[in-house]
């Protein structure tokens, strides 16, 4: 795999987080009720990210988690050895609020099925959102972002890396380029 | 190749997370593009859990780390997870077992497998099959894991020989009881940090205990000192060769432990022949407040269960503020659902479905 191109940097990333936190609090009317769930594991800094940014423009902490989708993925018969549990830290109660999921590429869908899962089994959320930094396409599943950093169509060759100052020491959104494609799903039509 | 990581407690650091990632295991690519591409993947190196003797530190770890995070699912208003769906679970316990075979039920079942419990009495052992007979009809039932209890030392080694299902060993006679070990040292860890570098006592009936064998090979393979207190007819002769201190009085045992840990005696084993009364093994063995107060002031106090209070342990011991037993149990379901799902997910146990198919 080899770098293609670097598709966003440090001050595009956090102009777009910018928006797509003005526009979850603009969306919702405000504040009340809403939550924010990273997903495991660039979801994470990234809706710590949007939480620090709603803080600043409105001075509020609205409630901030992480979900861990392994127990909940549908390949787990497929691939071998089991990914590594990792933790889900949802410190307060989802039911009857507006959480909005947090992730950094969507692409077939699948994870967000897996978390979509994984946050109903901890209660009723009034309303599910979705956030995410880039959209490749290729969707598997009827499932859409309402928030989007970034539409950057892809073919299967390329695979998009975002990487977060915690984790990877910096921001930034890279592309790639496979030499042969792997497809998304064992047998998967596209 | 199955990958362990090195961190001792908590969450991977997500840094090494993706170093370790890169699915090298042929039959990891598919999955890799769909979900985080930098989730590391981690099993262990046999299809079996037949004894904590077999296991390195680093399996030991990722064993614990996953129970860690599998605490959680129990403490949910939803306590149940879909990732071992479909899977079948058979528990098989030729000796009599409240708590382990329940806790392996739960666990099981909070994983969304089928489980299906037989004991000995409502086997066909009792109607003379042997146990390779009994092995081989469950196996034609396509299991995916079994577990097993029995009388005998290396049954569970048997059946793990003679089934291409995964099994789990949960006791055999005095030769090894991993999950206790597991449980026992995912509890130490909650309490104390870090097992490294601890000084943990077990007192009992060492030579006829599988549970302070497992302990004894978990603790000293995870960095602890352990140290052991019997009456010489508990103590196993040249105990020595385990790598443990070994004393024939509690009270220069207990000097400087964080951890001490009292064994069950086991009165149905004829473990009351070993001493004169019950009166005389508690005032010399059994572990009374007075007794606790020359292990540090912070040491906590464990056992397997079930107590025979006031021989043992006092019934004000057990039930102080020093006392983890109920921990213990707690973290039995977390770690046996550990075990349950990295047993499921080994590259083996996928192979076999495969095979089958």
């Amino acid at each position: 795999m080899r770098e293609k191109a670097t598709i966003m940097d440090a001050r595009q990333i956090d102009r777009a987080l910018s928006r797509i936190a003005h526009e979850i609090v603009e969306r919702n009317h405000g504040t009340d009720n809403l939550a924010l769930v990273g997903i495991r594991t660039r979801g994470v800094p990234l809706a710590t990210a949007l939480h620090l940014k709603i803080k600043e423009f409105e001075g509020v902490e609205i409630p901030t988690g992480s979900v861990d989708i392994t127990l909940y993925r549908d390949d787990l018969s497929q691939i071998a050895p089991n990914p590594v549990v990792q933790a889900t830290e949802l410190d307060f109660e989802i039911e009857s609020k507006v959480v909005v999921l947090v992730d950094d590429v969507l692409f077939t869908g699948r994870t967000i099925r897996a978390a979509l899962d994984a946050l109903i089994d901890y209660g009723r959320p009034r309303a599910i959102e979705l956030a995410v930094l880039i959209d490749r396409g290729h969707r598997e599943f009827p499932i859409r972002a309402d928030f989007v950093g970034m539409n950057v169509p892809t073919s299967l060759l390329e695979v998009i890396k975002v990487q977060c100052l915690d984790i990877d020491g910096e921001d930034s959104v890279l592309m790639m380029e496979l030499d042969e494609i792997v497809r998304p799903h064992g047998d998967g039509d596209q | 190749m199955p990958q362990t990581k090195k961190a001792e407690a908590g969450p991977i650091a997500p840094g090494e997370a993706s170093s370790a990632a890169a699915g090298d295991a042929g039959l990891a690519a598919p999955g890799d593009l769909v979900f985080p591409a930098d989730q590391p993947a981690a099993s262990l190196k046999s299809k079996d859990l037949l004894g904590i003797e077999y296991l390195d530190a680093d399996e030991i770890r990722l064993i614990l780390d996953t129970a860690h995070h599998f605490k959680e699912i129990s403490k949910r208003p939803i306590k149940k997870v879909p990732t071992l769906r479909g899977k079948s679970v058979i528990n098989l316990f030729f000796e009599p077992s409240t708590r382990t075979r329940t806790s392996f039920e739960i666990a099981a079942k909070r994983l969304s497998a089928d489980t299906q419990s037989i004991s000995a009495s409502t086997s066909a052992m009792v109607k003379g099959e042997t146990l390779i007979d009994t092995a081989r009809n469950i196996e034609a039932m396509y299991p995916d894991i079994l577990v097993i209890r029995h009388a005998f030392p290396g049954a569970a080694h048997i059946l793990a020989r003679t089934c291409s299902a995964g099994v789990i060993n949960a006791g055999d006679g005095a030769h090894e009881h991993p999950t206790q070990a597991l449980l026992d040292a995912l509890t130490i860890r909650d309490h104390k940090g870090s097992i490294e570098g601890l000084r943990v006592l077990i007192c009992g009936d060492i030579a006829h205990s599988r549970v302070a064998r497992s302990n004894i090979h978990c603790l000293r393979k995870l960095g602890a000192t352990v140290v052991v207190a019997a009456p010489p007819t508990f103590m196993p002769c040249d105990v020595e060769s385990l790598g443990v201190e070994a004393f024939d009085r509690l009270e220069p045992a207990l000097e400087g432990a964080d951890v001490v840990m009292t064994l069950r005696i086991q009165l149905e084993r004829g473990g009351k022949l070993s001493f004169p009364s019950t009166r005389e093994y508690f005032n010399l063995f059994g572990l009374s407040r007075d007794k606790l107060a020359l292990a540090k002031d912070d040491a906590i106090v464990m056992h397997p269960g079930p107590m025979n209070r006031g021989v043992e342990i006092a019934s004000d011991v057990a039930d102080g503020p020093r006392s983890v037993i109920l921990d213990q149990v707690s973290n039995g379901v977390a770690v046996r659902m550990a075990v349950l799902y990295l047993l499921a997910g080994s590259e083996a146990a996928k192979k076999n479905v495969e095979t089958a198919a």
